[in-house]
């Protein structure tokens, strides 16, 4: 007894782990973005992206050949430039805006619960690694096939502009077109973290599917329509100052969307001409001078939003941390 | 039975591979595991026993560090699995209750996702992996997908597994539920091979028949504490008082005669029986009761000796505790 006294000495009060919480995230990270590459899931994203984005592109080229006016941001109406199709006006901004939160919920929603429901969990968790790798992991493997596939879009995009238009892209069109995609990356980890936020939460695969598609439909379609309700009742119209109130107010909760955000994001982006991402009196417009904003200019116009969106995906990722931290892992 | 065991040469050598003291682990307002001790020594194997939803799967993970204890103190190997988890994982092997592969890979790729996890260089790993599926006769399938892998392969492929990591102490939580008999005995004969190579295992399990073939020493577990512990004899003397049970088919029986058994030396009971008596024993007393049947007057028609086993000690025991609840 005197002997185990002194071999176990008292916990201390707050235990700090020992090792790094990294240890294992780049053999994670690797084995997930195998088996995303590889999955038919992913091949079903994939094939559904290029062919809409290819339809769209073209189908824009084909609008741009035919305008005569000169445009020194040709380029960058491909991304922007709609076509009608019946009722429906569709440009590639839209359809990547559509596709990729779908593509980023396809790949994260059976994350956690699919390696619960394989009985996998267990067994990687007994290895010498944190659950923050395997979390951590998995995020990032999620996110590299999501920049594998942009990137790809892009450069197949860039070369179909030059090669149909015969116009080779300026440098700032070169820089607008990156940042559009940072941007699109950022816009598909909050879904990411979205999906794999449920995936932790929900023990069903299905469920967690069924919920992050229920918030993507909620706020690609539902939450526009109760931003403008709310905004009506919080703030009536009753002088013209109200009126403002009303539209500022309405702005700012359908800032709450990362739909809203990302399409900010992109106006100011790939639209020059925009000078201002709210509504503008005509007496602020006094003495303006007419044309396009420089690069700097319109990525600070974006700036906050931008950071909005970085920091919504790392808030979603960090509340999925800290329930599979706190999570009971036993089958 | 510890000085039998020779020591395998390593840093943290020192003292009991797996000692716990008032370990408790309560969930809002059921206890799970309730002030467990537990002392496991080098190059055992130790046999945790009891029926599901006792504690056993709880303690496994507390003493791999993925279940935080309520209270009590932990070391695996010297460390505390709460602490340094990383440092307990890399030298325990844990093959979980029914286990899982990812079904779409291979054998070799699934071994190769552990071996990288375990961070092993690749050469030593590939040897590793080659090793261990030829050890578990799973050679021939190695680049087969585990997914057409029938439960015997599966639980083969996990202890494979376990090994990769060479580890000091191996962890096997139900490992030969849903195997079929021959496919236990077989399973069985590999974790006997794991003490050889002087890696200690600790074996749940409520197959008490397959626990008692391979365990030098168990404990039995119930709500959450362990209630009876040491060698299978002992328990069995333990709970059962005698060890041995012996039927007696007699022609012509008398309350003399049973009192005659009864009496025999190193008899602990004496019980009724369809057709004769069943005698339990200390030790063996066959022939001391053929020759009371004969010097009764009885014709004994035969005389079956039966070796206690755990599954008896088992049922008594809980019988006996519900009784007294």
């Amino acid at each position: 007894m005197a002997e185990r006294t002194e071999v176990m000495q008292p916990r201390a009060p707050a235990p700090k782990r020992e090792g790094s919480p990294w240890t294992g995230l780049w053999a994670v990270t690797l084995k997930e973005l195998a088996d995303h590459l590889s999955s038919v899931r992913m091949r079903v994203l994939e094939g559904l992206i290029l062919l809409t984005a290819l339809g769209t592109v073209s189908a824009a080229i084909q609008t741009l050949r035919t305008t005569v006016s000169e445009d020194p941001f040709l380029f960058l109406r491909i991304f922007t430039t709609a076509q009608q199709a019946g009722e429906l006006d569709y440009s590639f901004v839209l359809f990547v805006s559509f596709l990729i939160p779908l593509a980023a919920i396809g790949l994260g929603f059976d994350a956690v619960n699919g390696e619960y429901n394989r009985r996998t969990l267990s067994r990687v968790l007994a290895q010498p690694i944190y659950r923050d790798a395997l979390l951590a992991g998995k995020f990032l493997a999620g996110l590299c096939t999501l920049t594998i596939i942009l990137l790809g879009l892009w450069l197949l995009v860039t070369g179909l502009g030059i090669f149909r238009l015969g116009v080779l892209p300026s440098g700032e069109e070169v820089a607008r077109s990156l940042l559009f995609f940072f941007a699109t990356i950022v816009y598909a980890g909050i879904w990411l973290a979205l999906a794999m936020l449920f995936s932790v939460l929900f023990r069903q695969p299905a469920t967690s599917a069924l919920a992050a598609l229920g918030v993507w439909l909620f706020f690609a379609v539902f939450w526009p329509i109760l931003a403008g309700i709310f905004a009506q009742v919080i703030r009536p119209i009753d002088s013209p100052f109200a009126e403002l109130g009303q539209l500022q107010l309405r702005l700012a909760l359908s800032r709450l969307s990362p739909n809203t955000l990302y399409a900010e994001v992109l106006l100011s982006l790939l639209n020059p001409e925009t000078r201002a991402l709210g509504p503008v009196l005509i007496t602020q417009l006094e003495g303006a001078v007419r044309g396009a904003l420089p690069l700097s200019q319109s990525l600070l116009l974006a700036w906050p939003q931008l950071t909005g969106m970085i920091a919504a995906m790392l808030v979603l990722f960090a509340a999925a941390y800290t329930v599979f931290q706190r999570q009971e892992i036993r089958a | 039975m510890r000085a039998v065991m020779e020591p395998r040469p390593a840093p943290d050598a020192v003292g009991p591979v797996i000692e716990a003291i008032g370990l408790t682990k309560r969930y809002d307002s059921l206890v799970a595991v309730d002030h467990l001790d537990l002392t496991i020594q080098r190059g055992e194997v130790y046999g945790l026993l009891g029926p599901n939803g006792s504690g056993k799967t709880t303690t496994i993970l507390m003493l791999l560090g993925l279940t935080e204890p309520t209270s009590g103190q932990v070391r695996v190997l010297g460390r505390d699995p709460a602490r340094d988890p990383l440092g307990v994982k890399r030298q325990v092997g844990y093959l979980p209750d029914s286990v899982g592969f990812y079904d779409e890979l291979s054998a070799h790729e699934n071994l190769r996702y552990t071996a990288d996890l375990n961070g092993l260089p690749r050469p030593e790993a590939e040897r590793r992996i080659a090793e261990g599926l030829a050890r578990m006769g799973l050679r021939d399938v190695a680049e087969r997908r585990v997914g057409t892998f029938s439960r015997g392969m599966r639980q083969r492929l996990g202890l494979a597994d376990v090994l990769l990591k060479q580890p000091q102490v191996a962890i096997l939580d139900e490992p030969t539920i849903g195997l079929d008999p021959e496919g236990a005995v077989e399973f069985l004969a590999m974790i006997r091979g794991l003490k050889e190579d002087g890696i200690t295992v600790l074996l749940a399990s409520h197959l008490l028949h397959q626990v008692q073939a391979v365990c030098d020493r168990v404990g039995l577990f119930d709500r959450g504490r362990i209630v009876l512990a040491g060698t299978v004899d002992r328990l069995s003397e333990q709970v059962l008082g005698g060890a041995y049970r012996i039927h007696l088919e007699v022609e012509g029986q008398t309350p003399a005669l049973a009192a005659a058994l009864g009496d025999a030396p190193g008899v602990v009971r004496v019980l009724q029986e369809p057709g004769g008596y069943l005698v339990e024993a200390r030790s063996d007393v066959r022939g001391a009761l053929a020759r009371r049947v004969v010097a009764s007057g009885g014709s004994l028609l035969s005389l079956r000796l039966e070796r206690l086993g755990l599954d008896e000690v088992y049922a008594r025991y809980f019988q006996e505790a519900r009784r007294d609840g």
